[in-house]
């Protein structure tokens, strides 16, 4: 009996492996042709090794502008969702007011309506009121899909903060926007920099909202499956492979100074 | 007077802004899609409710053939997921963080790029295929791309984190010694799982369903880049109409419906199972 476990213990860990090897495999292919010395024009087969794609990183102009449109369109949308996002959760993780149950049921509709009718409905409001499209409707519709998330995450937070903290910092004379700045804010940094990161993280990737809205403008992934048809440049898995490497990079940072704060 | 105003200050932005680019939307959606007219004339009120049958008469194909790929490949992701899920909640010691960092990993590669390099591996003669072929294990004109398989296993491969990650909050939950009390009192070691270990972890099954049914089946990406024309999903169709054929009554009512079969769908779910464990689990969301 014991045995039979212990087998079964170890499929289940290869399997698991299996797992993971078989999600992040996509993403090896993606790293590994951006090292391909294509010569035809579709990059399919592995024809050598070579790094010019690195260094003509930013030669094909549309995708270049594609990359910077996500960018600042991730960061501005970021920067409007964490303000208003903190306040809301901050407002229903400490308050009882009302229309409290109706703003959580907006938080969950936000989050579980499906993009594609989030998209078109955006798509039909500009449509009626003849808001021309551009990176700013962008902006409203990517604030929106992340407004959830970081509420949820800034709410998490503030639930479990000791109200008894800032009745001390009151009693000792700091103003209410001291008090907040000095107290509130540092101990739910946490939740506010989660969100921001899954903000910019949902902003940065978003295909099918933004495919409603963008009018003419172009992001990163739009781009991407805009040159389906005509093949993927290497130059694509190059800017992939080094948002990848970031997002690594800063994941890990993370894990490892917040491991360090706890010991 | 000022202390309680606060939280309707701290609320009124986001409120503003779920108002209007949230609800006066789907009504503006709503409207359209009873409305007559062209893009060039301008559309008009006419409370044609025929769009919505002319619409169902012309894509309840795509819609059913949604409904049918986004629920198959939730069931896939269900028995691939739980075994993961409940190895590395029982199994995976001090590793489990670094165990569910591997398995979020795909997340850090964009949504379209991930696909499309799957699609790369399933090409006809790339890497996966090609090579098989050339060593004769496979027929020269076998392919998976633009095939059911295709789409749902794009569908598999770009939610199953979603799926995985709820059902291992709730296993993680289960405290190990009801598991052996189970066993004390002679439950043998299925036995223990069925009715032990299994009930507890369902509230992480619902809210996998949930995360990863809808989006599978309103997604248009996976369709396009990995199936054909036979693999048209209502995502796609609603694209057309909105953004090529710019027949917004049609994409309306389409978008529409596909929202209300959807909540429906949620609804008859959230009945059979119960309201509260639905609640609790999009609690955990």
């Amino acid at each position: 009996m014991m045995t039979r476990s212990r087998f079964g213990d170890k499929l289940l860990h290869v399997y698991t492996w299996l797992i993971i090897v078989w999600l992040s495999s996509p993403i090896a292919v993606m790293i590994l042709f951006g090292f391909n010395d294509k010569k035809s024009k579709s990059n399919t087969s592995w024809q050598g090794f070579t790094t010019k794609w690195y260094q003509q990183l930013f030669e094909i102009d549309g995708l270049t502008v594609a990359l910077v449109n996500s960018l600042v369109i991730a960061l501005v949308s970021t920067l409007v969702t964490v303000v208003i996002g903190t306040m809301l959760g901050l407002a229903v993780g400490r308050y009882r007011f009302r229309g409290k149950g109706l703003t959580n049921f907006l938080v969950f509709a936000a989050i579980s309506t499906p993009e594609l009718v989030m998209g078109a409905s955006l798509l039909s409001l500009f449509v009626s009121s003849n808001v021309p499209r551009d990176s700013l409707t962008i902006i409203f519709a990517h604030v929106l899909f992340s407004l959830s998330f970081v509420t949820v995450t800034v709410r998490a937070r503030v639930v479990t903060l000791d109200p008894s903290l800032e009745e001390a910092a009151r009693d000792l004379g700091a103003s209410p926007w001291g008090t907040f700045r000095q107290v509130t804010l540092p101990a739910i940094m946490p939740g506010v920099l989660a969100g921001a990161m899954l903000a910019f993280a949902l902003s940065i990737d978003d295909y099918v909202v933004t495919s409603f809205v963008n009018g003419s403008t172009m992001t990163f992934p739009l781009w991407i499956v805009g040159s389906v048809k005509t093949g993927i440049p290497p130059q694509v898995n190059v800017m992939g492979t080094l948002i990848f490497g970031v997002g690594v990079l800063i994941a890990v940072g993370n894990a490892v100074a917040s491991r360090r704060r706890r010991t | 007077m000022k202390g309680r105003l606060t939280p309707y200050v701290l609320a009124f932005p986001a409120w503003f802004w779920l108002a209007i680019f949230l609800v006066v939307p789907i009504a503006a959606m709503a409207s359209v899609s009873t409305q007559t007219g062209n893009v060039i004339d301008g559309f008009v009120q006419t409370l044609s409710f025929s769009n919505y049958t002319d619409a169902l008469g012309r894509y309840s194909n795509q819609l059913l053939r949604s409904l049918w790929y986004g629920g198959l490949a939730t069931v896939v992701m269900i028995v691939i997921g739980y075994p993961v899920a409940y190895w590395i909640a029982f199994k995976g010691g001090n590793r489990k963080s670094m165990y569910l960092f591997l398995l979020l990993l795909p997340f850090f590669v964009s949504f379209v790029l991930r696909t499309i390099s799957w699609g790369f591996l399933l090409a006809d003669d790339g890497i996966l295929l090609g090579t098989l072929k050339n060593w004769g294990l496979l027929p020269s004109g076998f392919h998976v791309l633009a095939t059911t398989v295709a789409v749902v296993g794009g569908l598999t491969y770009n939610f199953l984190p979603f799926m995985i990650l709820p059902i291992y909050v709730a296993l993680e939950r289960v405290d190990p010694r009801v598991v052996e009390a189970a066993q004390d009192l002679y439950a043998s070691k299925t036995a223990a799982f069925r009715r032990v270990v299994l009930p507890l972890s369902l509230p992480g099954v619902f809210a996998g369903v949930l995360m990863t049914f809808v989006p599978a089946t309103a997604d248009p990406v996976n369709s396009q880049i990995l199936g054909g024309t036979e693999n048209t999903m209502i995502g796609n169709i609603i694209q057309t109409e909105y953004l090529v054929n710019n027949n917004y009554p049609t994409a309306s009512a389409l978008s529409f419906t596909l929202m209300a079969v959807l909540l429906v769908g949620i609804f008859i779910y959230a009945r059979a199972l119960g309201t509260e464990n639905v609640l609790e689990a999009a609690a955990t969301r």
